[in-house]
């Protein structure tokens, strides 16, 4: 390096640039003097990429191989009578036989949808028809069909086409000594059986992108309010929305690197499918940014770093493990799926089960519009009440 | 114009008057002192004039801007250790002052400065693992990257060794022979004393004297007197045959000097007395009496507690 003569320190140095407008000069010294403070220390980068990574193998090593108990199976009862007693509804009972068979659960939904278009919609490879007169036929030993809908390669779909044929003999060998009135007719669906490993990947993908950013933001804008650092930094002529995009910034960027781990994981220790598209950015950048700005919300609005801490749990945890993290929320009650609803990682991770699993992107779009609606909130919420020095 | 002006400037936090009206100015080239017990005001002061706080009442100028409507102006030609200094943690000096460099947008050499404020030998090591003193010397590193003539040094030896305040002294003096206009809060006497031109003493939010050293103890000091060793009974047998104030206080007779020739009548009664006596010396007060008679009165007017933990640590010293 040039030693330069101790004169030149007595000069000032043109200083360029001495607008306010934001200076993507300033936020790449910010970004660069942020990542190297991270990557030196060990406890971030095992939360942000490390401890994600051992949940996929915990959580996909304790579900894998067995198949959970019941399979839910939407079915459309489309024969709606008239019945003169209600012993005659052969159709309402043919699903209780279905239900009690311990194997299936059956969902009903109704006559007027457009039954191929609801399974897409809900991402659903089985289903049961029931048609029209369907007891009518029965009762007066007419032959009638149920239409089975089922992807052949799926072995759930195998046990669906199984159990409804075993009911439907049942209900043939109890009247007609076993000849073929009510038989199957099957209809291939072509979406994908989803393993349990299959939602795991995107439910662990928002929870990188919750908690990295979350914590760590949380963390930083309290400590550097109470140790006076965003003073000092305001003595620089670094601005904070400067300081906030560096910071979002840097946390993209770990998201994308933390997903791409935990796919190459899922795939290669799981057999995970999974769909990689570009559909996928629009919540790698919102998660972050979401995340980063509530975050910082929270280290502003509190007083010190002990509350934040306490404050970031309450806000943080609920969204942990409600959002579809661990586990698809359509199992859970539905008062706690009232809950997650208002949770924003509830969006993200429905968004990115949509891209990555069932290729549905109208529901994607949906997600994504709301996501970044909050995301405009929090964010600008979060820019207006932080402040680098106080009154 | 002066770098820095200050007329009647108030700041309350609730009931507290934090800074009561206080004016003063500061010249350029020299090291300014804001001396004063925790509490005094002094980082207030300074935080409005470094236009981290926003004033109540009153006027502040630096270099010609009102500090908080123009503070992103200023801070680009203000260097400023902050009271508590403190950085990333897991970021060395060099980087950091490479950092500073990058957002002032100015070409420096890391090695230069560090040189500057003796760090050269931690330049690799992270802030986390410097002492004090090495901290508050980064600090004034990272104060100096965009080349300010105005430094503000709130507190910079606090919690220090002896060792390292006197090699921040080193740095501050080097930075003074550059002609570096310096503001220092501190409440050590010594630091005021060593390094300031003029020194600004604050209390409950006033300065209650401000000067050169040798001004304020002139002003305010009581002037010179003699001190002999000896007993109660020699004083008063002083008080008796001569017509000089005499005052006694564990073993020491202390008589304030009108004129010198005072001292020649006080000595004559001593041998006069035939009682025995020790060492004699004359002397001024120094700044640290003057300190502490100043803070201590106000103390004592409003029977506040601020400013008592200074006050009473001098005077256990005094006595010693």
């Amino acid at each position: 390096m040039e030693k330069l003569p101790e004169k030149a320190f007595m000069i000032n140095p043109v200083i360029k640039g001495g607008s306010k407008l934001v200076s993507t000069k300033r936020i790449a010294a910010d970004f660069k003097v942020f990542s190297r403070g991270y990557l030196r220390n060990k406890f971030g980068l095992f939360f942000g990429l490390i401890f994600p990574i051992i949940l996929i193998l915990i959580f996909g090593a304790i579900f894998s191989g067995s198949s959970s108990g019941t399979i839910t199976v939407y079915a459309q009862n489309k024969d709606t009578g008239p019945f003169p007693t209600p012993q005659m509804d052969i159709a309402t009972q043919f699903l209780n036989a279905l239900n009690s068979s311990g194997t299936i659960r059956v969902v009903t939904v109704a006559a007027s949808e457009n039954f191929s278009q609801y399974l897409a919609d809900h991402s659903a490879s089985e289903g049961i028809v029931i048609p029209e007169n369907f007891s009518a036929n029965y009762l007066t030993a007419q032959q009638v069909d149920v239409t089975v809908y089922g992807n052949p390669t799926s072995s759930t779909s195998g046990i669906v086409t199984g159990t409804v044929s075993g009911v439907a003999n049942y209900f043939n060998l109890q009247r007609f000594n076993g000849s073929m009135v009510i038989g199957l007719t099957q209809t291939t669906v072509n979406t994908q059986q989803t393993k349990y490993v299959d939602f795991l990947i995107p439910g662990l993908i928002g929870f990188s992108i919750l908690v990295s950013p979350m914590f760590s933001l949380v963390n930083i804008s309290s400590e550097y309010k109470k140790t006076k650092l965003f003073k000092q930094l305001s003595l620089t002529p670094l601005t904070k929305m400067e300081w906030l995009a560096s910071k979002v910034l840097f946390y993209i960027v770990l998201s994308v690197v933390s997903f791409l781990l935990m796919v190459a994981v899922g795939v290669f220790a799981f057999g995970a499918h999974v769909t990689l598209t570009l559909w996928l950015i629009p919540f790698l950048i919102l998660g972050p940014m979401l995340f980063a700005a509530l975050g910082m919300l929270v280290g502003t609005v509190t007083k010190n770093p002990e509350t934040a801490g306490v404050i970031g749990n309450i806000v943080t945890f609920p969204m942990m493990f409600l959002s579809g993290t661990f586990f698809p929320i359509s199992i859970m009650p539905e008062y706690l799926q009232g809950i997650a609803h208002v949770l924003p990682l509830y969006y993200i991770i429905e968004g990115l089960n949509a891209v990555m699993v069932y290729a549905n992107y109208a529901q994607a779009l949906i997600d994504i519009a709301v996501v970044t609606a909050i995301t405009i909130v929090i964010f600008a919420a979060a820019v207006k009440l932080f402040k680098w020095r106080e009154d | 114009m002066k770098p820095v002006e200050v007329n009647s400037l108030r700041k309350s936090y609730g009931n507290l008057k934090a800074v009561d009206g206080i004016s003063f100015t500061v010249n350029e080239g020299e090291v300014f002192g804001l001396l004063g017990p925790n509490g005094a005001g002094k980082t207030t002061t300074i935080e409005i004039l470094e236009g981290l706080r926003k004033k109540d009442e009153g006027t502040a100028k630096v270099l010609g801007f009102d500090p908080w409507q123009k503070g992103y102006e200023l801070h680009r030609k203000i260097g400023v250790i902050p009271q508590d200094f403190t950085f990333f943690e897991k970021q060395t000096p060099r980087e950091g002052i490479k950092y500073y460099a990058d957002l002032f947008n100015v070409k420096i050499d890391p090695d230069e400065i560090l040189k500057e404020v003796l760090l050269e030998d931690s330049a690799k090591n992270l802030f986390e693992n410097l002492s004090g003193g090495q901290k508050q010397k980064m600090g004034l590193a990272l104060s100096l990257v965009n080349s300010p003539d105005l430094l503000f040094l709130d507190e910079p030896t606090t919690g220090l060794d002896p060792n390292a305040r006197r090699a921040i002294w080193e740095v501050i003096r080097g930075l003074k022979a550059k002609g570096k206009t310096i503001i220092l809060t501190t409440h050590y006497l010594d630091e005021a004393q060593q390094l300031s031109d003029r020194v600004a003493i604050m209390d409950h939010g006033r300065i209650v004297a401000m000067g050169t050293s040798d001004e304020i103890i002139e002003k305010h000091g009581s002037g010179e007197r003699l001190q002999i060793h000896g007993s109660e009974k020699l004083a008063d047998y002083i008080r008796a045959n001569t017509e000089l104030k005499v005052e006694y206080s564990n073993g020491v007779i202390s008589i304030p000097l009108k004129q010198k020739i005072d001292a020649l009548a006080a000595l004559a009664a001593a041998e006069q007395s035939k009682m025995d006596w020790g060492e004699i010396q004359t002397r001024r007060d120094s700044l640290d009496d003057v300190f502490v008679r100043l803070v201590s009165g106000t103390m004592d007017e409003h029977g506040e507690i601020t400013g008592k933990s200074v006050h009473d640590k001098s005077s256990n010293q005094r006595r010693q």
